[in-house]
């Protein structure tokens, strides 16, 4: 739905007439004015953010440059990101706003892919189901883990359900790939607690809000916030916040502010707070800044200032930003083109109808198309293609480790139908009901008795599945080391931790920075769904006619005699038209055609030429009534006059997959017609605008063989065609 | 504490200073192995970073330039030496309007006392003042606010 900005309640985009013009002042060495508000008037945000937020320093340089100098620092690609960074240390959140709002759209993707933090962007997965099935969730967890997310969220129907979708999915990423991080998003208290006992490894549920009202409403504040994000980092958890345009105006409580300022202020006090980074980029509230003018621009500003303030950057893209699958992915290019920390905040692995975040914007029906996207742009976004067998393999351990698992802990069994269904089935529709309330009560022993990520692991290895377990322990390390407390962290290949500290973001021009090439690149452009072109043309079926050469073909005499003339690889290198047609069909379709207009149809084969209108313009030139019919092993077809211009025609037929047999019939009539002197109307012929999209490479493929065959020189020849019906 | 530690340098401690992590019981990282799993050696009390190894990467985060996130990891150190139960309490009195002033300000001196952790005080007290400041105080407690 469309709506027309209503800035008293929040309902604009970005420039809204009710933000706050930018202002810092400063005495003694304390902020006494932000944003137009002075120090006995700031609200817990104000204070939170001058107390902790700005770079005393770094803002009296910064108050030296115009907005339209930093700007264009944003996007001079000689400008460096540590550059830009410790100047956004000294800006206000309405200085922020301002700044970003003088970017363009593509300016804004560029000084994204400029300020990202992680070198190598990267992508989440959301995994859950409506039967909060184990089988289910581990197997998709299992999968996701194999197709390259760094990230898996789950998140429960029922709260009590939480420990058991925790060690699903930690047991069927850690199945899938060892290393990827998970969380399962509950009640601030019940995360933190899984985190704890080891369950999960990161959280990402620490909601910020750009106006104090909608701060307390959330029942927190920012100093509430930061301690919890302390408090995870002691237990060795990886933690991000949440913020996201129009949260603040769907509370009612926006203050007659725009979105992105809001989020701007959001972002200024997650800095402020010490948070690594940040999930945001409307995030659930999407479609309401999309409602208004300049909305998905405002979206792509705000995760441009969260990677200017250098904070990790999940990008939103996982609530339903619009039905329109257009606008959707038009919004999405914003992130997916310059690559963010994690382009989506969410990928739903699973079908929609699984998906209990109440989105899925992009889901498991889409990743061949989004697979194909990156193939189109040379984009990596952070997901890998494998192959059928491999992903039922993959699901099928993921969901007998965590079938071991609940039997090794004596939780309800995960049966062989649950494991069979779970790896093949297409969502938790196709599996059996559990006794959710005996699940639920195991969920309450796991939090009761502590069961921690290594009785997981000890589960895992009692049962054989030492590589999981090893993988859990691997997990246990990280929390020991605390290396992946730094920003945008996530685990790459043999347990090394990619993070801005490791591995920053080096992009300083074009051939540098992180860019999709070498086995990455032959990784991701090999899908499972391409064609092998040595297939497109092989298969055709066996002839079950052939022609029979008789020589050098001369001009022809009668006037009633019409001329097929075949592309050289016609019924010899090639048996079938585009459409699929076998070449005699074809073939016996224009000749009783010719015949039925009252000619005598000759048949003649082109050897020197590729282009339909030269093998029409040939076999017309043979032909005694001067009129031919040329065509090429694809099914292209052309009538010819011998008096025309080899690329005039009297009938083209260049959408050969939409001709059928009495097609050709038809247009051996017509040739016949012609050659008589009579009227007639031309073929009626199909148009189908996207046959040209769905068969170009096959096109290519056989006009290729058709041109292969082409001998130089060599003169026509006279055929007889012998069928050998059965 | 973080002698012999470049934060420029040393990070990831898991690969470039193994030597330097190990868990609150003394295990170090090549210890945390399955044999030591099914030995029933390892406990998940002890599957945690210490408060030299959040410090250390506190001193990785400021020499980023990372300021912020540096004090959040020096509060992560402290907070290490306090149970579970008593940073969920503290959490709750930290929300909106559940503390009066007298309150936050016991929480910031236990803190100090029983844990050393000064910074987290500091934290507290800091919101104790916002809090005053903007009726974010248990109802009935704003008059008591000022005489901190």
């Amino acid at each position: 739905m469309l709506a027309e900005p209503r800035p008293e309640l929040g309902l604009v985009a970005m420039d809204g007439p009710g933000d706050p013009e930018p202002s810092l002042r400063i005495r003694d060495g304390r902020v006494v004015e932000l944003d137009g508000r002075s120090a006995e008037e700031f609200d817990v945000l104000d204070r939170f953010i001058a107390r902790y937020g700005i770079d005393l320093e770094i803002a009296a340089k910064a108050a030296e440059l115009a907005d339209d100098e930093i700007a264009r620092r944003l996007v001079d690609v000689g400008v460096p990101r540590p550059e830009l960074v410790r100047l956004s240390r000294g800006l206000t959140p309405a200085r922020l706003a301002r700044v970003v709002a003088l970017l363009d759209p593509v300016e804004l993707m560029f000084a994204l892919k400029k300020l990202r933090a992680r070198r190598r962007p990267a992508n989440q997965a959301h995994v859950t189901n409506r039967k909060e099935n184990p089988a289910l969730l581990a197997a998709d967890a299992a999968e996701a883990a194999a197709r390259g997310f760094a990230e898996i969220e789950t998140t429960v129907g029922v709260s009590r359900y939480a420990p058991l979708n925790a060690i699903a999915i930690l047991v069927g990423s850690q199945v899938g790939r060892p290393g990827v991080l998970t969380q399962c998003a509950v009640e601030e208290r019940r995360n933190l607690q899984l985190g704890l006992q080891g369950l999960t490894t990161y959280s990402e549920t620490l909601s910020v809000y750009g106006t104090e009202p909608c701060f307390v409403d959330g029942d927190d504040t920012p100093w509430s916030k930061a301690l919890l994000a302390s408090a995870y980092a002691s237990r060795g958890i990886k933690v991000r916040f949440t913020s996201g345009a129009g949260a603040e105006a769907l509370m009612g409580h926006a203050q007659g502010c725009s979105m992105l300022y809001l989020e701007a202020r959001c972002l200024a006090a997650i800095r402020a707070a010490g948070s690594q980074g940040v999930q945001n980029g409307g995030v659930s509230t999407v479609a309401l800044a999309l409602a208004v003018p300049g909305g998905t621009r405002a979206i792509l500003a705000e995760n441009l200032i969260a990677a200017w303030l250098d904070l990790e950057v999940a990008s939103g893209n996982d609530a339903i930003a619009s039905h329109s699958p257009i606008r959707k992915t038009a919004k999405l290019m914003g992130q997916f083109l310059p690559g963010t920390d994690f382009v989506t905040s969410g990928y739903s692995v699973m079908p929609r109808y699984d998906n209990v975040f109440g989105g899925g914007n992009y889901d498991a029906d889409d990743l061949d198309e989004w697979l194909t996207i990156q193939r189109d742009w040379q984009v990596d976004a952070g997901i890998e293609p494998i192959a059928e067998d491999e992903a039922v393999a993959v699901r099928q351990r993921g969901a007998l480790a965590v079938q071991a698992v609940f039997a090794a802990l004596g939780f309800p069994p995960v049966s062989d139908e649950e494991i069979e269904l779970a790896t093949r089935g297409y969502d938790s529709r196709d599996l059996p009901d559990r006794d959710r309330a005996a699940d639920v009560v195991a969920g309450d022993r796991v939090l009761e008795e502590g069961i921690s990520g290594l009785d997981v692991a000890a589960a895992l290895d009692g049962a054989d599945f030492t590589d999981a377990a090893e993988a859990i322990l691997g997990l246990q390390r990280l929390r020991v080391t605390a290396d992946y407390l730094q920003t945008s962290a996530i685990v790459g290949p043999d347990w090394t931790v990619e993070s801005a500290v490791s591995d920053p973001n080096d992009y300083r021009g074009p051939g540098t920075g992180y860019r999709l090439e070498g086995p990455r690149w032959a990784k991701l452009q090999r899908l499972p769904h391409q064609l092998d072109p040595a297939e497109l043309t092989a298969g055709q079926v066996a002839a079950s006619a052939r022609l029979v050469a008789k020589g050098e073909a001369r001009p022809g005499d009668g006037a009633d005699e019409v001329v097929l003339a075949l592309g050289p690889a016609f019924l010899t290198e090639l048996r079938e038209t585009i459409g699929g047609l076998a070449h005699e069909a074809v073939l016996a379709a224009l000749a009783d055609g010719v015949r039925d207009g009252g000619c005598r149809p000759r048949i003649v084969r082109v050897r020197d030429a590729a282009d339909v209108a030269f093998i029409g313009h040939e076999g017309a030139r043979l032909s005694g009534s001067g009129v031919a019919v040329g065509i090429q092993s694809k099914g292209t077809a052309v009538i010819h006059r011998a008096d025309l211009e080899p690329l005039d025609n009297l009938e083209l037929f260049g959408m050969a997959p939409l001709l059928g047999v009495d097609s050709y019939r038809a247009i051996g009539r017509n040739a016949a017609a012609y050659a008589l002197g009579h009227q007639a109307s031309p073929v009626p012929i199909e148009i189908d605008n996207y046959a040209r999209a769905k068969l170009i490479v096959k096109t290519l493929l056989m006009h290729a063989k058709e041109a292969e065959a082409v001998e130089p020189g060599a003169p026509p020849l006279e055929l007889s065609l012998e069928l050998a019906r059965a | 504490m973080v002698a012999d530690f470049d934060p420029r340098s040393d990070y990831p401690l898991g690969t470039r200073r193994p030597d330097l992590a190990c868990t609150p019981s003394g295990l170090s990282l090549d210890e945390l192995t399955l044999d030591a799993l099914r030995a029933g050696r390892l406990s998940n009390d002890a599957m945690r970073a210490t408060p030299e190894t959040l410090l250390r990467q506190a001193a990785v985060a400021h020499a980023a330039g990372r300021t912020q996130l540096a004090e959040n990891l020096a509060r992560a150190a402290e907070l290490t030496a306090v149970p579970d139960d008593v940073i969920l309490g503290l959490y709750t009195a930290l929300r909106p309007r559940r503390t009066t002033a007298a309150e936050l300000e016991r929480w910031a001196e236990r803190l100090e006392r029983e844990y050393g952790a000064h910074s987290v005080a500091a934290f507290v007290r800091e919101a104790a003042d916002a809090y005053a400041e903007r009726s974010l105080l248990a109802p009935g407690a704003t008059a008591e606010a000022g005489r901190r």
